[in-house]
């Protein structure tokens, strides 16, 4: 994202215009999603396999992820390591009532063979014992109680990973708790809800999670090549919108406040400015745009469970961030796309293995270790990420004045003295 | 004329080191005072209580017409209430262009919801383009504020104090880094922000001071040693055993 501010005469100048990386970016994505449909099997000539729409559509839904996640660290310079929790609580939010209603569904037609007509009663023990039949139990949990209806579970998908966010972010913020030790708090937070997901009393069937979330309740006619691209679509729509949303919140002056707490947050205090407000907006929001990446997610990847809020999956979200480049937004959706594509090729069995004669390299294995290694190194000697590429091409290197005298006269403090 | 800031019988220690010392201070709403001091006589700390960076043990500071008392606000609230400070070590957002800067500080409202919804107008712009005439920045409105000299930080520093249009402004060594011409026009600046408001200037360099034609206050250990015009200061005898003489 070029930051160029604006000028008087610009003001009134459209976002796209002034960020032609938006443009760029939209188009490109506009292109990616028209040429994936065409070669697809369910709207075209069918050189892309369903599974592998899914595949793309799915890393569209981490892109979006990734873009919140630039911007609560990126630009925000909150390093939120729980992000990813409030990805799988919008899965989940969606999960059950696609659980719910294609259960349903079965139930219904199961008991109608009968003679009498099933009460409702019935309906509700059958649907119960089929979804909590595998951790024992035949009633419904109280988190339950919305499930059947869709447009409350849609609520939830950004209600609740927005209440979750906002709870935890005001009590965080307010006790002014800042750098590792938030960054702690979020891995505490995505420990303490997976392990407590993990409970087969937690009321979401334990470690199995809520699974056939591919099947569309009612729509069993409808092929999974049609369904994987509706949800590519839906994806590549939201990421979009997404990155549009993203772009405007960034633009501004709004933009510049969160840039200006990241580098340096008690100087904007004495701006006047709420920092703990602007960040409690920031963490709230992100929250809310991952619940919904993750509730096209798993509608596509079929299955959740509370592996998928462990703490590791914040912190490759953080990776990717990391490096695609953080502090810009398309750096983000690089960084997203290309880690998590080549996660899967590696981890697919896909990638030759290397055999150094008393060795062999399977990169099943072996991919973990090479992602530390290139995050490191992205940290150390290129911390500007795969987007800095960019600014290579374009020219955009700024000197550093660093370490210079304050001033000329003799009472003048080193730059160093004066930084306490 | 009316007392804008009163500070009394203000103490803090840190570690057991009383760094301020039963303080007491008086600026009235249009006047210019210097404090001058040895180092560590604790002129920053001086202002990190007021602006409620450092929480005093014991005191009071009461601000304004009303008499608001600074100690139970946050930072953010007192920038508010029209305290604005600058920094002893110039501290510009370094990554962002020196127009956004003096847009960040603009006095307009500061919560997330209306600075989300903010777009500047083009009187904004116009104020902009005039305080950087000010400050001689007028050319680089653009650059990053990370590429200018430690004196062009300083000016945008100052720039964006007078953006805040604060009613009291607390300059901590302006001049550091600056080439005496720079020095005279940041005299007269502060001279003439001190026409409409409060302006409290720490600066250690003499021709400085003399040249603000102020009352000065002399601080010492954390207490005030000595206050008048710079020659009756400089004639003091404390004064010159403990800063002048050295
Ligand atoms: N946060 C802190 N913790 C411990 N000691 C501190 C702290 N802040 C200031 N001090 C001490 O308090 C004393 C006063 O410091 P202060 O920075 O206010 O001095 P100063 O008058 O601004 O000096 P200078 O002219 O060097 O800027 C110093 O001895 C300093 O070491
Ligand atoms: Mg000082």
């Amino acid at each position: 994202m070029s930051e160029t501010s604006l000028t008087s005469g610009q003001t009134r100048t459209p976002l796209a215009l002034r960020f032609p990386s938006v443009l760029v970016f939209l188009a490109m994505l506009a292109l990616f999603t028209l040429g994936v449909t065409i070669l697809s099997e369910g709207f075209g000539i069918g050189v892309i396999s369903t599974s592998f729409v899914k595949t793309l559509g799915k890393t569209l839904c981490l892109c979006l992820v990734a873009l919140a996640m630039d911007l609560v660290w990126g630009y925000c310079g909150i390093l939120s390591l729980g992000h990813m929790a409030f990805f799988g609580l919008g899965g989940y939010a969606i999960g059950m009532w696609l659980m719910y209603e294609r259960t349903r569904l079965i139930v219904v037609d199961s008991l109608a063979a009968s003679e009498l007509p099933p009460t409702a009663q019935e309906i509700s023990d059958g649907i119960a014992t089929q979804i909590f039949g595998v951790v024992g139990a035949s009633e419904f949990p109280p988190v339950w109680a919305f499930a059947h209806s869709l447009p409350i579970q849609l609520a939830f998908v950004v209600l609740i990973p927005g209440l979750l966010a906002f709870v935890f972010g005001w009590l965080a913020f307010r006790s002014r708790v800042t750098g590792v030790y938030l960054s702690i708090l979020t891995q505490a937070m995505t420990l303490a809800l997976s392990l407590y997901l993990f409970q087969n009393d937690s009321g979401l069937r334990g470690n199995n999670g809520l699974s056939g979330l591919q099947n569309l309740p009612g729509l069993d006619a409808v092929p999974q090549a049609t369904v994987s691209l509706w949800f590519f679509w839906g994806s590549a729509f939201a990421l979009g919108a997404g990155y549009l949303l993203c772009a405007w919140i960034v633009s501004g002056k709004f933009g510049s406040v969160i840039r200006a707490i990241r580098d340096d947050e008690a100087r904007v205090r004495f701006l006047g400015y709420p920092v703990e407000a602007f960040k409690l907006f920031i963490f709230t929001l992100t929250a809310v745009i991952a619940g919904i990446a993750g509730a096209l997610y798993y509608p596509q990847a079929g299955i959740i469970n509370p592996t998928e809020i462990a703490p590791i999956a914040s912190i490759y979200l953080a990776v990717w961030v990391a490096i695609g480049g953080r502090g810009r937004l398309y750096g983000a959706v690089i960084g997203a796309a290309f880690v998590s594509l080549l996660s899967t090729w590696f981890t697919g069995g896909q990638a030759p293995d290397i055999n150094l004669g008393f060795y062999t390299i399977q990169w099943v294995n072996w991919w973990t270790v090479l992602l530390g290694l290139s995050f490191v190194a992205v940290t150390l000697f290129a911390p500007k990420g795969i987007g800095g590429l960019v600014d290579i091409i374009a020219d955009r290197t700024s000197p550093n004045r660093h370490g210079a005298d304050l001033g000329p006269d003799p009472g003048a403090l080193r730059e160093k003295e004066a930084d306490k | 004329m009316s007392t804008l800031l009163e500070v009394s019988g203000v103490s803090v220690s840190f570690d057991g080191f009383k760094a301020i010392n039963n303080l007491s201070f008086q600026i009235g709403a249009q006047e210019l005072r210097a404090v001058i001091g040895p180092n560590g006589a604790g002129k920053t700390t001086f202002m990190d209580i007021i602006t409620s960076k450092t929480r005093p043990d014991e005191g009071r500071i009461s601000y304004g017409d009303k008499g608001l008392s600074l100690l139970s606000m946050s930072e953010s609230r007192i920038a508010q209430a029209g305290i604005g400070r600058k920094f002893q070590r110039p501290t510009v957002f370094e990554d962002q262009s020196v127009a956004d800067n003096l847009m960040m500080a603009l006095r307009k409202a500061r919560g997330p919801l209306r600075v989300l919804m903010f777009r500047p107008t083009p009187a904004d712009h116009d104020r902009i383009a005039e305080l950087a005439g000010e400050i001689g920045l007028s050319g680089m409105l653009h650059r990053k504020s990370g590429e200018l000299s430690h004196g062009q930080k300083q000016w945008l520093e100052i720039g964006m104090l007078l953006a805040q249009e604060p009613r009291l402004l607390l300059v901590d060594e302006p001049a550091a880094g600056m080439t005496p011409a720079e020095r005279e026009h940041t005299t007269d600046i502060l001279r003439e922000a001190a026409r409409t408001r409060a302006v409290v200037v720490v600066e250690h360099d003499m021709e400085f001071v003399r040249r603000l034609g102020c009352k000065v206050t002399v601080l010492h250990e954390g207490s005030v040693l000595a206050e008048g015009s710079i020659d009756h200061v400089t004639k003091n005898e404390k004064v010159i055993d403990v800063y002048l003489g050295r």
